[in-house]
């Protein structure tokens, strides 16, 4: 066991509470990084030769692969963290091309200052997280840049996963008559998030719905052999996602403003702020577009899914207005629901 | 041009002069200056605009109202479904009433 | 949320509709003042509902869309200055004034912070004492008194580095203007129910009697909407030209007379200049001589800034209910949110977006309801 006086030691020693330059110099503090942060936390055989590229076993067939980078202010938030966003953001990309997440890479660009303990927990959420979308993280990177030249941290994941022989997924597939389904409310991520901002706080339950959706993925391939294709409602929300399909596929889209869940808390948020919940971004949210003869199946497989319990069916593919989506309003009208240009702003007008 | 949406107060207090009140809508809350209307009590629906307080909504008003509004659009589906149904049984007022119901 | 959701209802509207259907005889042109009852409209697709011949035209209330180009121009100046920090509200942000807009200023450093309560900007003023805090406060009667709270904390708190950028604008003498003209076709006016909560209904009652026109002080809701076209439309069928209030849960006729004495404390009326419409004598509010002290204009000595408004644009007809954004040879070419060329395009209440939003493609074949 170690006393303090096996500890004492001619050479200085360096005790580091926060990231400095060194820690991106690939020299002993990078080295100490590694061994110290990385490894302990994301250790698998695969990481632990350090070498300089990871050397992974893969069945034969095709892959998904996909990267992310990710940016968040604050970065500890209700419901989850940058760690978390960042393995579950490449994950749901590979998940809803119907691949099985298998290997994840982790790249970190750090701000000069950085508490130690923050990259720490940071990690820890990342290792936690991987372990349940049950990913291993196999090879990565740290830079070090100056204070005042980063925000604290931004993380680069990407992901490989193994597609299943024989399944496609395309937007191209989808059909005038299909039905597209919902996995849960929406926008309890962007919500939340600008509910953390200066000046714009507010008291309630909110909560990121961030969350892997490799499981709920899997469960709507299953139940649907004919599943159209799926998309992850993150930026943009699901109008972004419903006018990407109408666009590529050239058909038209009509949604029922009712069959839509957003909850309580946001459903107040947005009212105050003047905001439209179809546009507010999900960190734990898809649609699955699939054939009608299907739909009733797929939707009972998602709800049995934790990711997927409060999903409902809230529209069709239609033959008429094609690259339009349009929505059923409440009042039993139709609108047009179209694309942003920018981030929604809160308004008092 | 001004979004203004009505909320519950839960709660008054006062800091440096100005009177605040805890306000919830739907899901979530948020603190609102009350100075304009401070004789709105906790329970008080009150709507709100750039985070303050401007008016008192009526509960009394607001319900006398919406009952005949309601009695319109009721009255409305009766219309509708005398057209839609020639001899077919026609539902009595309180029928229709039970079927909003559930 | 209570009197949010049953006032979006499908039968209650329904009915209101089938009674409209009932009553109405000739294709009345009605007017809704405000930027938020047009995007209810457009949002709900509610004109679409409406007896075939009947019409809604599009008031000039959004404030974002009349705050005139200079005034922009003027924020854009400040927050280029490395010692200010400019305050504002969201709806600001985006819009372009002659040459750039505030985001595009934050992105080249300059430090705009977005606020929903003009509070918050005491706050930011408080917490940064070596810093120039401006808050560029917009709006018509319904925020001028948060706007006018916000100065008047600021002198009791004894802030020296706090200013406003005001640009405010009176409903009334806008109205005014446009019954008055010769070219007029609104028949009814829905007056804007949260302006009236502020200031009362008694200039709505002078409007009604001198223009011999029936006005509805209306809510924002679907179902308000509809129930004030409705009250017009019997006016005007029996012949009736009054003042009456349908937002009565909201809205008393002296309104809310606390916010009212702080406006008359801390502003006075001036003649202001609408985006699209020009000037309008008395239909402003400028700081009184005990707040100059927090005017912005006044401090950093931005008279000097006028610019021409684009010519292209067709506001002053839209604005005026003259013409309807698709009539424009502009609209959703040259002109869309992106790069507005005038008003109406640059906010979300505006009447060009709200049809560039939700009808844009007036082909989708609409269903609506009431079976017409």
């Amino acid at each position: 066991m170690a006393t303090l006086s096996s500890l004492a030691c001619p050479m200085p020693i360096a005790v580091n509470t926060h990231i400095v330059l060194g820690h991106g110099s690939g020299g002993k503090l990078s080295a100490d990084l590694v061994r110290d942060v990385f490894l302990p936390a994301f250790g698998n055989p695969a990481l632990n030769r350090l070498d300089d590229q990871a050397s992974l076993q893969m069945a034969s067939g095709r892959i998904a692969f996909s990267t992310d980078s990710f940016i968040v202010k604050p970065l500890f938030f209700p419901g989850g963290n940058i760690g978390e966003l960042a393995i579950y953001g490449t994950v749901n990309d590979l998940a809803v091309g119907g691949a099985e997440p298998k290997y994840l890479s982790a790249s970190f660009i750090l701000e000069e200052g950085l508490p130690l303990k923050t990259l720490h927990q940071i990690v820890k959420s990342m290792s936690d997280a991987a372990a349940r979308a049950g990913v291993s993280i196999v090879t990565g990177d740290t830079k070090v840049v100056e204070k005042g030249c980063g925000d604290k941290i931004f993380i680069n994941t990407s992901g490989i996963g193994v597609i299943p022989a024989g399944l496609t997924l395309s937007a191209s597939l989808v059909e005038p008559g299909d039905h597209i389904l919902l996995s849960g409310p929406l926008g309890e991520h962007g919500i939340t998030i600008l509910s953390q901002r200066e000046g714009l706080e507010l008291g309630g339950e909110l909560k990121s719905d961030t969350a892997p959706l490799h499981k709920l993925a899997q469960a709507i391939i299953k139940a649907s052999p004919q599943a159209r294709c799926m998309r992850d409602l993150t930026r943009g929300g699901l109008s972004s996602a419903l006018n990407e399909i109408a666009a590529s596929a050239r058909v038209g889209i009509e949604i029922n403003e009712r069959s839509i869940p957003v909850r309580e808390t946001v459903r107040g948020a947005c009212e105050l702020f003047g905001l439209d919940p179809l546009y507010v971004a999900n960190e734990g949210k898809l649609i699955a577009i699939v054939p009608a003869s299907e739909s009733s199946a797929t939707l009972a497989a998602m709800r049995l899914v934790d990711t997927g319990s409060e999903s409902t069916d809230i529209g069709v593919i239609t033959e008429a207005h094609a690259g339009l989506v349009t929505m059923r309003t409440a009042l039993g009208t139709m609108r047009v629901v179209d694309m942003l240009a920018g981030d929604q702003l809160p308004r008092i007008c | 041009m001004c979004l203004a949406i009505p909320g519950q107060l839960v709660a008054k207090s006062e800091a440096e002069g100005i009177l605040t009140g805890r306000v919830k809508f739907g899901g979530i809350s948020r603190e609102v200056c009350m100075d304009f209307l401070p004789e709105a009590e906790v329970g008080d629906y009150v709507l709100v605009h750039v985070g303050f307080a401007i008016s008192r909504i009526d509960e009394e008003e607001a319900r006398k109202t919406y009952e005949y509004l309601e009695k319109t659009g009721l009255v409305d589906e009766e219309l509708a479904a005398m057209r839609a149904s020639d001899a077919a049984a026609i539902p009595t007022l309180q029928e229709t009433v039970v079927e909003l119901k559930a | 949320m209570k009197y949010i959701d049953e006032y979006r209802d499908e039968k209650v509207a329904h009915g209101l509709l089938g009674n409209l259907q009932r009553i109405a005889t000739r294709g009345w042109v009605l007017m809704e003042v405000c930027g938020g009852q047009t995007h209810t409209l457009m949002r709900y697709g509610i004109d679409e509902l409406l007896p075939n011949s009947m019409q809604m035209v599009h008031g000039p209330g959004c404030p974002v869309c009349v705050t005139p180009l200079e005034i922009i121009d003027k924020a854009v100046a400040l927050a280029e200055r490395p010692e200010v920090i400019l305050v504002s509200y969201g709806d600001m942000l985006r819009v372009p004034g002659s040459t750039t807009d505030l985001l595009h200023v934050k992105a080249r450093g300059g430090d705009v912070r977005m606020v929903y309560s003009p509070l918050e900007s005491l706050k930011i003023a408080r917490e940064n004492p070596t810093r120039e805090v401006v808050f560029f406060g917009i709006g018509f009667e319904t925020t001028a008194p948060a706007n006018a709270a916000a100065v008047w904390q600021a002198q009791r708190m004894g802030l020296k580095n706090f200013a406003l950028l005001a640009s405010h604008v009176l409903v009334p003498p806008a109205v005014r203007m446009l019954l008055s003209s010769p070219v007029n076709r609104v028949q009814g006016l829905i007056a804007p129910g949260h302006v009236c909560a502020i200031v009362g209904t008694r200039d709505y009652e002078a409007l009604a009697t001198e223009f011999h026109i029936p006005i509805v002080v209306g809510g924002f809701e679907p179902v308000d909407l509809l129930e004030a076209i409705l009250m017009l439309t019997a006016q005007l069928e029996e012949g009736r030209a009054e003042m009456e209030i349908q937002y009565t849960r909201s809205v008393s006729a002296p309104g809310n007379v606390r916010a009212q004495r702080i406006v008359a404390e801390v502003f006075e009326v001036c003649d202001q200049k609408w985006r699209g419409l020009g000037p309008i004598a008395k239909s402003g509010l400028r700081m009184q001589e005990a707040f100059r002290a927090f005017d912005a204009e006044a401090k950093y000595d931005l008279h000097d800034i006028a610019v021409d408004e684009p010519t292209e644009c067709i506001s002053a007809e839209i604005l005026q209910g003259l013409k309807r954004p698709t009539d424009c040879p502009a609209f959703a070419g040259r002109c869309t949110p992106e790069s507005p060329l005038g008003a109406p395009m640059v906010s979300a209440e505006g009447a060009c977006a709200a049809y560039y939003h939700y009808r844009r493609h007036e082909a989708v074949s609409l269903v609506s309801i009431g079976g017409n």
